[in-house]
Order: structure tokens, then C-alpha cells, then sequence
């Protein structure tokens, strides 16, 4: 029988076949922990004596959620990983150097890994062929010290997407209308797989931001095969060599498949408090904003400060909206001042942010006040996320968001493209 | 464990995020546990800290843990002294942690069970005895491997244990 992108990664790294189901041990390629989750895994490690790392190469302690620190108990919470590299030898990423999940994908994921990682969104580098997901922090540091895991085998749902975008219509777009569609626990504990001539159209960036919010409908990984735009991507990266074409079988057995046409759809948000609570940009168009954010994992790469910038490129922001911009690493922020984006950015009144998370998880660089309103690229929309319960996040595009900040309310995109 | 657990009842509805129980906000507590415990769920329900007794149970709706991975989220429900958490379907990340750390976590329908309400949960038979309507309602199993985790104390100790997995 067909195999899934799922079963053949997780059968190569348990060494038998394995199918939907079984529950089976795994060796793990990458481990990564951040600065919320990695304190705790090294104190478990410390705990059960067993500081030590399987893999040093390739465990990689990110500094990027309160980064930099903006209090002394965070300051000494990064001492920890700071200390735990040095002891064990495994990399560490700085303040500044970026989001992890951006940082793995550029660095050191490859097709056909295994990449466990204590943050929701490891799913991200799925969409380089690699099987990877979020775990707590005792799995995570487990897999750091022994470079295993259990893991049970997901079933697949099949996300087909076939036709063209409109203008204003991103790969943001597509994955909160499917998200809409599945709800956001209606593919929990299963894997996603994206497949469709859309997608194989698309860019490296675009297919990151589908499978950074796989999880957001609750799944385990979003899986897209490798093909020649992977490889490419791996060969700018570096890393050509290490370039492996990853395919589902044609007689793959899917739990679901969902088609969707993507030249039907239209700019999306997703109001507060839920992923799932998905709108178009016209429906709540006129809804004001106090604060738009550009940035994170799922939107903050040179791509999506491209398509900013062109619709903020001798524009103001609204002067009752904030903007702020935090590209997602170092490289892409490199690369956005050689583009120009960051000078555009500064000129249309922003406050650009040294690269990390930023203010997506409500620990510093942009909290609401009570009753405000953030348009932001982010992923989650929960109450509380940026910090404040009484604040509102609706999420979208990079487009839709620039848009929105020149007009100080929600507008379609397609109005100023 | 012990087999039989009994306490009390206290009713959450769906979509509880890691954000409603550990918040981001408080970033900064996540190296203190205990402190981050005295605020455990107050986002969902701000009285919930205070009024937690050792023993009690937390019943929920579906897609309990939606969200970060913070492993956090589900110890400080066993450091505030939460017996259990029952709810109709768990987040997958959340599941996999409250087993890792010793917080047993029990998929059954919660709809019957009120704020409240006295219950008896007996591990081994697999039934919330809801004491105080006089009804039973049956979970379903946890898988094999999450037992063993769960008995040896969570997976920091079971791999203390056996210096390796020893799930077969
Ligand atoms: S950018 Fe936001 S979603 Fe991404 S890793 Fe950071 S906090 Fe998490």
C-alpha cells in the first residue's frame, strides 16, 4: 500500500515500515528549543542528570521570544541556555539572530529530517519535506539528550489546491480560509499534506506560511514535497547537497482530502479570539485599528516586507495607527535594507524591531492597551496573545495589513494594489 | 497513582488556549513555577486560583490546550493541586505534555457535569462517578505507552528510570 509524506519519514527513522497509527520510536535529526520552553528543558536535564547533548551540530537554543530581554527574570532565564551551550556544545542563536522557526528553515533543516521542536509552530519547516513538530519541553530535551522520541504515526489529510491567485490573494489567504473550512481543532492529531499545482507554483516563503499554521487547525505537521523550488531554496541556503526529492505515493491512503480552487478566494482575516473565526477583508472592512504588525514566523520574511513596502512606499501611516515591523532574521533583514524596504518602512512612520518574535506573544515590543485593536500577520489570535485580555487580534495578509495601516481601519487590499 | 481520585468539580467551556492558562504576559514567571501557579487559568476565570482546592478537578469542553507548546501550561495545573483534567477532546501538544508531567488527562463527554459537582474518577475501570447527580460516564483509555509514562511519574522520571524509552 501507499505511503503518506508522514509514514515514509517516520518509517525511515524507526527502521521498519510504519503506517497511520502505529506508535513507534523515532531518531531525531533536529532538536530546538526557545527561550520560553529551553529553560525548562535543561532544568528536567539537570534534574534527571543528563545534561548532554546526542547531536550538538544540529540542537539549537533560540533566543527570539523576549529577545532582547525586556526584565531581569528573562535575562537570566537566557543564562540558562546560554550556560547549557557552552556545556554541551550545542548552538546557540543569539538576540537578534531571529524567529527559530526562520532561522531552521534557512539553516539547518533538510528534507526527509526529523525536526522536534518545543514551540507550536515547528511545523513550519514541513514544507521543506521534513517531518517536523511541536513538542513540550520534557520531550524536547529528551530528544536533545538521547536523540530519539516516540512519536504515533498521523493519519493525512490532503489539502489539493488548484488555480490562481487573484491579485491581493496570498498563500496567508489559502491557509486561513482553510483553516476556516476545518475548523481549528478538525485536524487535530493529524498530519496535513499540501499538494496541487498552486502549490507547487508557489514560493519557498509562501509555502512556509502554510505549514507554520498547520497547527492552527490543530494538526501535528504540514507536510509539502520537495521538488525543484526546495532544492533551489537549499542551494541559495548553502546546502544544495543535502537536497532529497520527498513525495507521497500515488496510492497514498488520505483520511481526507479537501480541494480547494485559489482562484475563488479573496483577501482573509480572522477575527478575535479564534483562527477559525475567518472573514473576508471586505466583510469587516472599516473596523479601526490601532496597531499593525508585520512580522513573525508565519510573515515576516523578505517576501512579505517586499509587499509592504510597495503599498507603503510614499504612504503615512493612519497618525491613530501604530505600525510596527520586525523582520523575521537577521538575513532577512540584510536583505530588506539592501532592497530598500526598511528605509520605505521608516519613512511611512514605522517602528522597525530588531529581528525575533517580536510582538506576536504579548511578552514586550508592542502589548495592547484595553479595548484596542491589532491587524497582525501572526498566526494566533487568542485572547490575551499580545498580552492584554481585553485587546482584539484579527490576522492577514502582509498586503492587508499595510493596506490597513495607511487607511487606520481594515480595508481590502485590492483597493490600493 | 492512585486509582481512585475525588474532589471537585470546577466547569471551563471550549477552546481553553495555553494563553488562557499560562500566559504570555507572564513570560517572566515561567523560570518560577510556583509563582506562575498562583495564576494558573485566571485569564479564563480570574477567581479559579483562589477558590482551587488540592484534589479538584478541572472539566472542560473540546480542544482543551489549543495553542503554544509551553509545557508549563499543564504542570502548573498539577502544581495548583488539579487531580485531573477532563474535557471532550484535548489539543494534541497539551495532551502529549500533561502526560509527560504527571497530569492525568481523561477524554470523556463533560457535558452532564456542573460547577461544582463532587466526582470520583477511577483510573483503572475508566469511569467519572459524578457523586453528586448520581451518574457515571466512562473515558476512554489512554494509549498503552502514555500509561506507562503516566505510572512511572511523567517522562523525566521514566526516563530517569530506564536511562532510555522502555514503552514495548
Ligand atoms: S513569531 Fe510568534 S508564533 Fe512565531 S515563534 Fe515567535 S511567538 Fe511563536
Amino acid at each position: 500500500m501507499g505511503k503518506t509524506i508522514a509514514e515514509k519519514i517516520i518509517g525511515e527513522h524507526a527502521g521498519k515500515e510504519v503506517s497511520a497509527g502505529d506508535i513507534v520510536i523515532v531518531s531525531v535529526d533536529v532538536t530546538a528549543v526557545q527561550d520560553g520552553t529551553g529553560p525548562l528543558a535543561v532544568q528536567q536535564l539537570e534534574k534527571i542528570g543528563l545534561v548532554q547533548a546526542k547531536n550538538p551540530k544540529r540542537t539549537v537554543l533560540f533566543i527570539d521570544h523576549a529577545a532582547p530581554s525586556p526584565n531581569k527574570d528573562l535575562s537570566n532565564a537566557h543564562n540558562i541556555l546560554r550556560k547549557f551551550s557552552k556545556e554541551t556544545g550545542v548552538v546557540l542563536s543569539e538576540v537578534g539572530e531571529g524567529v527559530c522557526h526562520q532561522r531552521l528553515v534557512e539553516t539547518y533543516v533538510n528534507p526527509g529530517d526529523i525536526l522536534i521542536g518545543a514551540d507550536s509552530h515547528t511545523c513550519t519547516s514541513g514544507a521543506l519535506g521534513a517531518f517536523s513538530t511541536g513538542m513540550g519541553s520534557t520531550d524536547v530535551a529528551i530528544g536533545i539528550a538521547l536523540g530519539k522520541t516516540w512519536l504515533r504515526v498521523p493519519e493525512t489529510f490532503k489539502i489539493n489546491v488548484t488555480g490562481k491567485f487573484n491579485k491581493g490573494v496570498y498563500a496567508k489567504d489559502l491557509i486561513l480560509y482553510v483553516i476556516g473550512e476545518i475548523g481549528a481543532d478538525g485536524a487535530t492529531y493529524k498530519a496535513l499534506e499540501f499538494t496541487g499545482e498552486t502549490i507547487r507554483n508557489m514560493t519557498m516563503s509562501e509555502r512556509f506560511t502554510l505549514s507554520n499554521m498547520a497547527v492552527e487547525a490543530g494538526a501535528k505537521t504540514g507536510l509539502i514535497e520537495s521538488d525543484e523550488t526546495t532544492k533551489a531554496y537549499l542551494e541559495e541556503k548553502g546546502r544544495g547537497d543535502k537536497f532529497r526529492p520527498i513525495s507521497a505515493d500515488g496510492d497514498a491512503v488520505y483520511e481526507r482530502v479537501i480541494e480547494v480552487d485559489a482562484s475563488e478566494l479573496e483577501p482573509m482575516i480572522s477575527a478575535p479570539h479564534t483562527v477559525d473565526n475567518t472573514s473576508t477583508a471586505k466583510e469587516l472592512a472599516g473596523t479601526k485599528v490601532d496597531q499593525v504588525f508585520i512580522g513573525t514566523c508565519t510573515n515576516g520574511r523578505l517576501d512579505d516586507l517586499g509587499i509592504a513596502a510597495e503599498i507603503l512606499k510614499g504612504k503615512h501611516r493612519h497618525p491613530d495607527t501604530r505600525l510596527i515591523v520586525t523582520p523575521a532574521s537577521q538575513d532577512v533583514y540584510l536583505q530588506a535594507l539592501k532592497a530598500g524596504y526598511i528605509e520605505t518602512f521608516v519613512k511611512a512612520g514605522a517602528a522597525v524591531m530588531a529581528p525575533g518574535c517580536g510582538a506576536c506573544v504579548g511578552v514586550h515590543q508592542g502589548i495592547l492597551a484595553d479595548g484596542e485593536v491589532c491587524l497582525a500577520t501572526q498566526n494566533r489570535n487568542f485572547k490575551g496573545r499580545m498580552g492584554n485580555t481585553e485587546g482584539y487580534i484579527y490576522l492577514s495578509s502582509p498586503a492587508t495589513a499595510a493596506a490597513s495601516a495607511i487607511a487606520g481601519k481594515i480595508v481590502d487590499p485590492r483597493e490600493v494594489l | 497513582m492512585e486509582a481512585k481520585l475525588n474532589g471537585k468539580a470546577w466547569k471551563f467551556g471550549d477552546d481553553i488556549s495555553t494563553d488562557l492558562i499560562a500566559p504570555g504576559r507572564l513570560f517572566h514567571l515561567r523560570t518560577n513555577l510556583p509563582e506562575l501557579a498562583k495564576h494558573v487559568l485566571e485569564d479564563a476565570d480570574p477567581e479559579f486560583p483562589k477558590k482551587v482546592q488540592k484534589g479538584d478537578f478541572v472539566v472542560a469542553g473540546s480542544n482543551f490546550g489549543l495553542g503554544s507548546s509551553r509545557e508549563h501550561a499543564p504542570t502548573i495545573i498539577k502544581l495548583a493541586g488539579v487531580n485531573a483534567v477532563l474535557a471532550k477532546s484535548f489539543a494534541r501538544i497539551f495532551y502529549r505534555n500533561g502526560i509527560n508531567v504527571g497530569l492525568p488527562l481523561l477524554i470523556c463527554d463533560t457535558d452532564r457535569i456542573d460547577e461544582g459537582d463532587e466526582l470520583e474518577v477511577d483510573m483503572s475501570a475508566g469511569i467519572v462517578k459524578d457523586l453528586t447527580k448520581g451518574i457515571e460516564i466512562t473515558f476512554s483509555p489512554l494509549p498503552d505507552v502514555m500509561i506507562k509514562i503516566l505510572n512511572d511519574g511523567g517522562l523525566a522520571a521514566h526516563i530517569a528510570k530506564y536511562g532510555d524509552f522502555n514503552l514495548d
